[in-house]
């Protein structure tokens, strides 16, 4: 019975969501109060539904019911119970059902957070909301139904994806699935104003914190996905610029420029026209992700065997998202103006450049992504793009990038001036690079590379402090504390240094593993040693062990430092007999200033294995890096003054949504 | 400067910074493309002799013989096969009989592979290694599937 009433809820939710897309838009266009009152109700209906539907597949899962047939797909009786849970998602029909979770959650939130906002606004965004449920709801139930049933039901399920069975695992999809569909609601509000024709300051107010909330959660999707590839695939890579990788990883450096570009729209009334094709192109990378993903034309894990309808209704629904939405934008764009003038050096020059850099970029990685599968779709041969094109690029293009990153924020809006600029920057260049070259130097054996990735690192944080004292500085005689003019600081300002910190970092952290890391493939006996940087690894041996749904062998390998034991490490190889699947557990000893990284390989007779043995210098401030990133974004989307005016402002139509 | 003027210097600037980027990226783009042939069309001579390329097929059974982290075995489509060498250690997928792509040289008749990529579950087939058994299988389809379907070897 429990499959059937999720499966119910999914229906009533499509009927209720063609409402949702149709009578409050209708509502705002002929002004009839009653039909726009439905939006709110009907937005937070088709979330219990959709909830309700994941708790029915979740209790599937849990039941161990394996006459559903994606449960008996995915799952198995001596699979541990938090791991049937996360299967849930850990095959495609779940992880569209995810998707549609997240969607639902954030019409839900936009509705709940929504009260100061004009209620022709709040209808025409909901509508739009509806409209990307209804066709997500329906591909979920034409190509992708999980509560199918199975007949004759078999005694045991085919177990999850070996790969899937890690603890990463249980947040990583959530949490970019959170940041992917959170830029719907940026996409929502951009044709919900050109819809209405109210394009304004305003309108970037309400739409700022949405899109970096969303931005948060694809930044720590991102991050925690590379997090799982480095330890759970075996081989101690962290990006592979894999077309997945790249699918996540377009809609960030967009959304990354959406952030910017708002600021300018906001601050400045300028780029509106751009600010608004940016949040569409945002929502259509992350569906063009879901599409890459989905459909099955790429292989990585992350593609499942589908079948072709699967694909075909995405590509449809992604051709009528984004065609019409363009379409809407090449009718409306020009009745939205210019905005405001500025000068050839300001600071809106300075971000336009940051937006033209980022977009250039995401281009790039479109170009590598999608070039071998249009080659292919037209039968003229199968090529593929390496991570060589992409390193090769991406350095050219982050370094002006990073450049600007820390010139921007001390720019002066509308017009600035070079001498000006270069005076108040001369201690932060002077430093960056004395710190670069002295960091070089004690380290070692970095090389130019590593010189000009420390620069960019150095001259991020010494332009920050240069700013910071800047703004802590007593201006014109006031006798105030540093304290009080600390307090001074919007959050959201401090939102953005916290951020570029966390560029910084992430920079240090790819530059000394690039130029640091020490990989070594060896064959190991009992007793064999090898040596890295003053660290013996020793070969202990391996031993048989049991899981609840596996066995495996482990290894033992002792770490020593001259005469001290640094590390015991338990590298492991699995296999588990439903799936069929041998899988690498990497053993990892993180530190701050280096991973210990060791990998079982396979055996090649008399107790001797294949052994990877890795020294990955400062690897984990890539990640530390990411989180500082989001932190900052966490800060700046809880700034007061997106409330705040709410208050202020008479006219409670004005005010700013609460914010996410 | 006229506000006009500025206007126009801003457009020529991003025109400029645009081009050149685009300039970069094709560049780039031009020298790291890898292409795909299956073993009938190396044996055909066909693939490139000096550049990086892909092959793909099945691993065929009983080839794979290992020396220290060196390992080698014969990728074939069913027409035709292709020795293959690798150093390191291959990925948990890599199966005797089933699909694998790998990228590399060919030096001697022997494609020195860099890189080897196998399947990611039971059900999987790597598009490019599916797409060599189809063009192989053109005359002989019951060979290549039975090689596609035969029954996964146990664990040593």
């Amino acid at each position: 019975m429990i499959p059937e009433l999720g499966h119910l809820a999914l229906w009533i939710a499509l009927g209720i969501s063609a409402v949702l897309g149709t009578l409050p838009m209708l509502g705002a266009a002929r002004n009839r109060r009653d039909w726009m009152a439905l939006a709110r109700p009907s937005a937070r209906w088709i979330f219990a539904l959709v909830a309700l539907a994941f708790v029915c597949l979740a209790i599937s899962f849990i039941d161990n019911d394996f006459s559903v047939l994606y449960v008996a797909s995915n799952s198995n009786r001596s699979l541990p119970l938090h791991y049937r849970f996360t299967a849930v998602w850990g095959g495609h029909e779940g992880s569209i059902l995810l998707w549609l979770l997240m969607l639902t959650f954030w019409t839900f939130a936009v509705a709940t957070f929504s009260r100061h906002l004009p209620e022709k606004v709040v209808a025409r965004i909901l509508s739009v909301m509806g409209w990307l449920a209804f066709g997500f709801l329906l591909f979920l139930l034409m190509t992708s139904n999980p509560f199918d049933r199975l007949l004759p039901v078999p005694a045991d399920g085919r177990d999850l994806n070996p790969l899937l069975q890690d603890p990463g695992m249980v947040i990583h999809p959530p949490m970019l699935y959170m940041g992917y569909v959170g830029l719907s609601v940026a996409f929502s509000f951009a044709v919900a104003a050109l819809i209405g024709g109210n394009l304004d300051a305003t309108w970037a107010r309400w739409t700022r914190p949405w899109t970096v909330a969303a931005w948060i959660f694809l930044t720590i999707g991102i991050a925690l996905g590379s997090g799982w590839a480095y330890y759970e695939l075996g081989w101690g890579g962290w990006w592979f610029w894999d077309p997945v990788e790249n699918a996540s990883f377009m809609p960030w450096l967009v959304a990354t420029a959406l952030i910017h570009s708002l600021a300018v729209t906001e601050k400045r009334n300028s780029f509106k026209s751009w600010t608004v094709l940016l949040a569409i192109m945002g929502f259509s990378l992350s569906l063009l992700g879901t599409f890459l993903v989905r459909s099955g034309v790429l292989s990585s894990v992350h593609a499942f065997a589908t079948d072709p309808r699967r694909g075909l209704f995405i590509l449809a629904f992604l051709v009528i998202v984004i065609g019409s939405s363009l379409a809407l934008f090449a009718w409306r764009a020009p009745t939205v103006g210019l905005g405001a003038r500025f000068a050839l050096l300001s600071r809106e020059s300075l971000l336009l450049g940051n937006n033209v850099l980022l977009v250039v970029a995401c281009g790039a990685v479109l170009l590598g992504t999608l070039y071998p599968l249009a080659l292919d779709a037209l039968g003229l041969g199968k090529i593929s793009v390496g991570p060589p094109y992409f390193d090769t690029v991406f350095v050219p293009l982050l370094t002006p990038l990073i450049f600007l990153m820390g010139v921007g924020p001390l720019a002066r809006w509308k017009e600035t001036t070079l001498p000006d600029l270069a005076t108040r920057l001369k201690w932060a260049a002077g430093a960056a690079i004395v710190a670069a070259f002295l960091t070089a130097w004690l380290h070692g054996g970095v090389g130019i590379v590593g010189v000009v990735g420390l620069l960019m690192a150095f001259w991020i944080i010494a332009s920050l402090l240069t700013d910071l004292v800047e703004r802590l500085r007593p201006v014109g005689g006031m006798r105030s504390n540093v304290l009080h003019r600390a307090r001074l600081i919007p959050r959201a300002t401090v939102g953005m240094m916290v951020a570029h910190l966390g560029v910084a970092i992430f920079i240090f952290g790819v530059t000394l593993v690039k130029t640091g890391e020490v990989e070594r493939d060896v064959k190991m006996g009992v007793g064999d040693t090898t040596e890295i940087d003053g660290k013996t690894f020793t070969f202990r041996g391996v031993r048989d062990v049991t899981g609840p749904n596996y066995r495996g062998a482990q290894g033992l390998i002792v770490v020593t430092q001259g005469d001290k034991t640094i590390a015991t490490l338990h590298p492991e190889k699995r296999f588990f007999p439903v799936t069929q699947a041998t899988m690498t557990e990497a053993s990892i000893d993180s530190g701050l200033t280096r991973d210990l990284y060791v990998s079982l390989g396979e055996p090649v007779g008399g107790g001797a294995w294949i052994v990877r043995v890795y020294l990955k210098p400062f690897v984990d401030w890539i990640w530390g890096g990411c989180l500082v990133m989001a932190l900052g974004g966490l800060i700046a989307a809880t700034d007061r003054r997106y409330r705040i005016r709410a208050r202020q402002t008479a006219d409670a139509a004005a005010a700013a949504g609460a914010t996410a | 400067m006229k506000p006009r003027h500025k206007r126009l210097a801003i457009a020529a600037g991003v025109v400029v910074a645009v081009g050149a980027a685009a300039a970069l990226v094709l560049n780039a783009f031009q020298s790291n493309l890898v292409f795909f042939y299956s073993p009938s069309q190396v044996a055909a001579h066909e693939a490139p002799s000096l550049r990086t390329f892909r092959i793909g097929g099945l691993v065929e059974r009983g080839t794979v013989k290992r020396d220290g982290t060196r390992v080698s075995f014969i990728v074939t489509d069913t027409a035709k096969s292709i020795p293959v060498s690798y150093e390191g250690i291959l990925p948990d997928l890599f199966k005797e009989g089933k699909g694998v792509v790998a990228q590399g040289k060919l030096e001697g008749g022997v494609f020195v592979a860099r890189e080897v990529l196998a399947k990611h579950d039971e059900n999987y087939m790597p598009p490019e290694a599916a797409e060599a058994l189809k063009r192989a299988q053109q005359g002989n389809p019951k060979l290549a599937e039975s090689l596609a379907t035969d029954t996964v070897k146990k664990q040593p």
